[in-house]
């Protein structure tokens, strides 16, 4: 059973699900072997509505990824996207249940094997997703637990939209916001989403008069994204924010390509290429120019 | 025309050949550290003041190349059947009008000399296999008249030790070659010339004449004699060359001449099986800031010197049986280098000159030797870093070392024998001892002290595992016994080893350029750790079956599910593993070593990890028989699944306290997974080494690779003839690899992510 789940509020208990049946989220053993002790594949998983969730719904992690903000960092992916991005690589993160049950303990306990090593690559922990802030309260919880107890740097990797789930003591607790943003003008975002921007745009104003720092990325589609009005818009828009630390404009691949095969979901770039060094680099030239530290 | 450095510079024997250094200790004792850290500059900028490669150096290469390639085709390019020593052999040159620095083992390149004192039934063996017969005088001399080491050896083994020998448990004893592993403090020349050094030796001995004459004091003074004779004799070899070495070096050209002279001296006299530089890079900078201050010398000289210093190293040669070449993979000799680091004062020891050897990877293109070597810190300065991880990422030629590890056991003057092996130059040396498989004792365990593969009774028999399935605590019980006698039987036969290369084959030049009565320590090795540890995990976490053939003998195993294998960061396995070299070590300290010296072991397979493989049984973690090991203290090719950095830093967790002589990793990583910039691929292999080193990694071979490169190469070996891979410890030159060693490399877990 896949369910996608909309945007509500931070308060609101997450559903219950029959269990997935899906795969522990990286088989680190020779196989064969048990699933970690924190994992729930089961229906016993099934928790009191009147509490908060102790679980939450991961659908994989890395633990050394270096493209998940700076250094080396051990990335949870959670499970559950609304924004139905043309351009998504991660496809089987949409559905909030796609994945495996862990606990706030679980994760921490893994992380703390490669904590010593983060920190000294100037690394730390992301939260990302699929949309990390469906799963609000999941998310708050891993990052109020990483930092002081693994004293790691702590990044929020989220498209913005559900950002006002979380409160301005929320934002405390994240050291570093990587805010994707797709597009600048409402129509294009919902062209390329299925969602308009408002909500995004203000959240990112809001983090650039709480003074929070923030890294913005930019997914740059041939044909979809590489519009250079949009950009010169966007780059404006972007500029004068003194929390953004820099601005990274990731280049289109077709490496998801194979996953919305596999989920039998029809494709739209399909047939679109991959961007090149040179598109990107003179998108890069935009934000520059507009007066953008471009990472 | 010859292009000489010098020509420009007043007569250097007429000036005074320390002009401009400051002032130390240096100046009272022979004390080279003091003299670096009171005259050297570190460098804290980036790459960019570094100079190609001359006309001449290209020519120089050219000429040489065309002679590799006929070494290639025919094994051995030539030999010289005059027992080598320092003098033995007249000058030679490879173009004598063009280069810079002078000097070879032998009157020709390439050519290889005879070196009997270690056994000459090993000489016999070399030259046969490449078609020479020995020289009727000199096999008379070596088998009639002069006892060699060999001979020696094999008059005291004793009956277990040769047992266990032949049994391939251990194996790789230094008891028919020269040991190696020593390094000479080949800079001594440089600073003080020959005359001060042996003044110095005849002030230690006649402190000895004094002391009553027991037999370690007679050694002594018997040993410092012989030094004293090996300096006169590289006083002489340097005289044939045309320099009077009996002063201190007058300018950078001098200082790399005389630092160069030294060293051949040490080839010309011992085949050892490792022949470290040792740390010259940082020493030579002093010299070479001093000439470009005096306007006697620009960057691309001062780059042209270092090239051809390198040159000389690269064609180092020994004359070796092909049975030595397949276990050591390609014909390697060990010159490593140690670069970079940071000193007690904090300061980095990073200097030009340490751009300038590494740069020598691009200006003749990569290589094995000499063995690069950098000393790693997160300390070390950005610019140097970043230099490194891009000297690995395009030529894969660098190995790395836990500089603050290093730096605590022998101080910020240490270097690496071999590949992984520390010791402060000139005050410490090592007796090498190879390894023993753990993991086919692990075999004799379950088997009663019988061999796997031949049923002999090697160890005196216990009572063997009974029953179908491994019992854990039985097979730890057993396997405690077997441990115990294996390192009883290893460290006697160790004693027997060195006793008998200091009689019959003493290294005197590199031992003349130590100081007196240098710590001393015997380096152990374990071979086999990862499958150790899995067949270990295997038999706790998932059951393992047991085949045995009709005397009772188990031959083979059969796991029964899933295990936590070593590689993956995760501490129930890797625990294991650390038990294993924390146990093993305190084994091997019960039994007294020759002349005291102190216990060390490596967890370091060099690349015999292929014929220990093919020599030992199945294993219980699942392993099949004759499969290759994995390298050092790798991990089993594929099993380590969470990436590189979790498999990395499951071998950081390998105490170093007890294994002293160095614990080897050797990774390789996609060009991919490091990032798809150059500039991302730089900075993220640059913050792993921060990471690796940072939490207690002790040594990292960094090998960025395509899997089809390396295809590509073994059915088209003429387009890679300097394809260089880093192996266990050391690189090689992939393409002189046995087949079987290039499918080894090949099946090694290539990382594709992080």
């Amino acid at each position: 059973m896949v369910i996608l789940v909309d945007n509500r509020s931070a308060d609101t208990p997450l559903p219950q699900f029959d269990a997935p049946g899906g795969d522990v989220d990286r088989q680190r053993r020779v196989d064969g072997a048990p699933p970690p002790a924190d994992t729930q594949t089961s229906a016993s998983n099934a928790v009191d509505p009147a509490s908060p969730p102790k679980l939450g719904w991961v659908h994989s992690h890395e633990t050394a990824s270096t493209v998940d903000g700076p250094g080396f960092r051990y990335v949870v992916w959670l499970a559950g996207c609304h924004l139905r991005c043309q351009y998504c690589h991660n496809p089987d993160t949409w559905a909030v249940n796609h994945g495996t049950r862990r606990s706030v303990e679980g994760v921490v306990a893994d992380a703390a094997r490669f904590a010593d090593f983060l920190r000294t690559t100037g690394g730390g922990f992301t939260v990302s997703g699929g949309e990390p802030l469906v799963q609000a309260e999941f998310a708050l919880r891993l990052a109020r637990a990483v930092k002081p107890r693994l004293n790691l740097h702590v990044a929020l990797d989220t498209n913005g939209y559900l950002g006002e789930r979380l409160t301005d003591d929320d934002l405390d607790a994240v050291d570093l916001m990587l805010l994707d943003l797709k597009a600048f003008d409402a129509e294009r975002h919902r062209r390329v989403t299925g969602f308009d921007n408002a909500a995004i745009l203000s959240f990112a104003e809001r983090l650039a008069r709480l003074g929070r720092p923030t890294w913005v990325r930019y997914v740059l589609v041939p044909g979809l994204t590489d519009d250079a009005e949009n950009l010169r818009r966007l780059a404006a828009f972007v500029a004068p924010m003194r929390n953004v630390e820099r601005v990274e404009v990731l280049p289109f691949h077709q490496m998801g390509r194979h996953k919305w095969a596999e989920l039998r979901l029809p494709y739209p770039l399909e047939h679109t290429p991959a961007a090149s060094i040179e598109q990107a680099d003179a998108a890069r030239q935009v934000f520059r120019e507009a007066g953008c530290v471009v990472g | 025309m010859k292009p000489s450095v010098t020509a420009s510079a007043a007569d250097p024997s007429s000036i005074d050949p320390h002009r401009g250094f400051a002032a130390g200790r240096w100046q009272d004792a022979i004390n080279v550290r003091d003299f670096i850290q009171t005259n050297y500059a570190a460098y804290e900028g980036d790459d960019a003041f570094l100079a190609g490669p001359t006309q001449r150096t290209a020519g120089i290469w050219a000429k040489l190349s065309e002679r590799f390639k006929a070494e290639r085709e025919k094994g051995v390019l030539d030999v010289s059947q005059i027992p080598s020593s320092i003098t033995a052999h007249e000058p030679g040159y490879i173009d004598q009008l063009n280069e810079i620095i002078v000097g070879l083992q032998t009157d020709a390149p390439l050519k290889r000399a005879i070196f009997p004192n270690g056994g000459w039934r090993m000489v016999v063996g070399s030259l046969q296999a490449y078609g020479y017969e020995p020289d009727p005088q000199v096999a008379e001399t070596f088998t009639k008249h002069r006892k060699t080491h060999n001979d020696g050896v094999f008059d005291v083994y004793t009956p277990e030790i040769r047992k266990a020998r032949s049994a391939h448990l251990v194996t790789g004893l230094p008891d028919a070659y020269g040991r190696g592993r020593i390094i000479g403090d080949y800079r001594r020349v440089a600073l003080y010339g020959i005359d001060k050094l042996i003044e110095v030796k005849r002030i230690e001995k006649a402190l000895l004449s004094k002391q009553h004459s027991t037999e370690s004091v007679i050694r002594d003074r018997e040993e410092l004699a012989e030094q004293i004779k090996a300096l006169k004799e590289l006083q002489a070899m340097g005289a044939a060359y045309g320099f009077d070495l009996s002063e201190p070096a007058a300018n950078a050209k001098q200082a790399v001449q005389w630092t160069y002279f030294a060293y051949l001296a040490a080839v010309k006299e011992q085949n050892g099986a490792a022949m470290s530089l040792g740390r010259t890079s940082t020493f030579l900078d002093v010299f070479i800031e001093r000439d470009l201050k005096e306007g006697t010398l620009t960057e691309s000289q001062a780059q042209e010197i270092i090239d051809d210093f390198v040159i000389k190293l690269r064609i180092v040669r020994f004359l070796r049986t092909p049975e030595y070449d397949a276990l050591f993979s390609g014909d390697p000799t060990w010159v490593t280098e140690a670069i970079g680091g940071v000193g007690a004062d904090g300061r980095p020891l990073v200097t030009k000159n340490s751009f300038r050897f590494l740069q020598t990877l691009y200006n003749l293109g990569p290589a094995p030797e000499p063995n690069m070597t950098v000393f790693w810190s997160p300390k070390l300065p950005e610019g140097f870093k970043k230099f490194c991880a891009k000297v690995s990422i395009d030529t894969s030629s660098v190995q790395y070392e836990n500089d603050e590890a290093l730096r605590g056991m022998g101080g910020d003057d240490s270097a690496i024998a071999c590949c992984v092996s520390g010791m402060e130059v000139g005050k410490q040396m090592q007796f090498f001892g190879a390894r023993v498989n753990l993991a086919k004792c692990l075999l004799y365990a379950i088997n009663g002290g019988r061999d796997e593969l031949t049923g002999d009774q090697v160890m005196p028999a216990f009572e063997p595992i009974e029953g179908d399935t491994l019992d854990y605590d039985q097979v730890m019980q057993r396997y405690d016994h077997a441990m115990e006698w294996l390192a009883r039987v290893y460290v006697n036969a160790m004693n027997c080893i060195h006793y008998m290369h200091d009689k019959y084959a003493y290294e005197r030049i590199e031992m003349a350029l130590h100081d007196y009565s240098p710590k001393r320590t015997m380096a152990f090795g374990i071979a086999g750790l990862s499958v150790v540890t899995d067949a270990l995990s295997a038999i706790k976490h998932a059951g393992v079956k047991v085949r045995r053939d009709e005397t009772g003998l188990v031959t083979d195993y059969e796991v029964q599910g899933g295990y936590p294998a070593f590689g993956n960061n995760d501490d129930r396995v890797d625990s294991t593993a650390g038990w294993l070299v924390e146990t093993f070590m305190a084994k091997l300290r019960k039994h007294p070593t020759y002349r005291d010296a102190t216990h060390t072991q490596s967890v370091l397979t060099i690349t015999s990890n292929v014929v220990y493989g093919k020599s030992t049984g199945a294993t219980p973690d699942g392993r099949k028989a004759g499969e290759p090991f994995a390298p050092g203290a790798n991990p089993m090719h594929g099993r380590d699944q969470e990436g590189y950095v979790a498999s990395a830093l499951s071998v950081a967790k390998l105490p170093y306290d007890e294994a002293r002589d160095g614990i080897s990793l050797t990774n390789t990583v996609l060009p991919s997974a490091l990032g798809s910039s150059r500039d991302d691929q730089v900075q993220n292999l640059a913050a792993c080494l921060d990471g690796y080193f940072g939490t207690g990694g002790f040594h990292m071979n960094v090998n960025v690779l395509d899997r089809e490169t390396l295809i590509d190469a073994m059915e088209n070996p003429e387009k890679y003839p300097q394809l260089t891979v880093r192996v266990s410890g050391y690189a090689v030159n992939f393409v002189k690899l046995t087949p079987e060693q290039q499918r080894d490399v090949v099946n090694r877990t290539f990382h594709a992510k992080l």
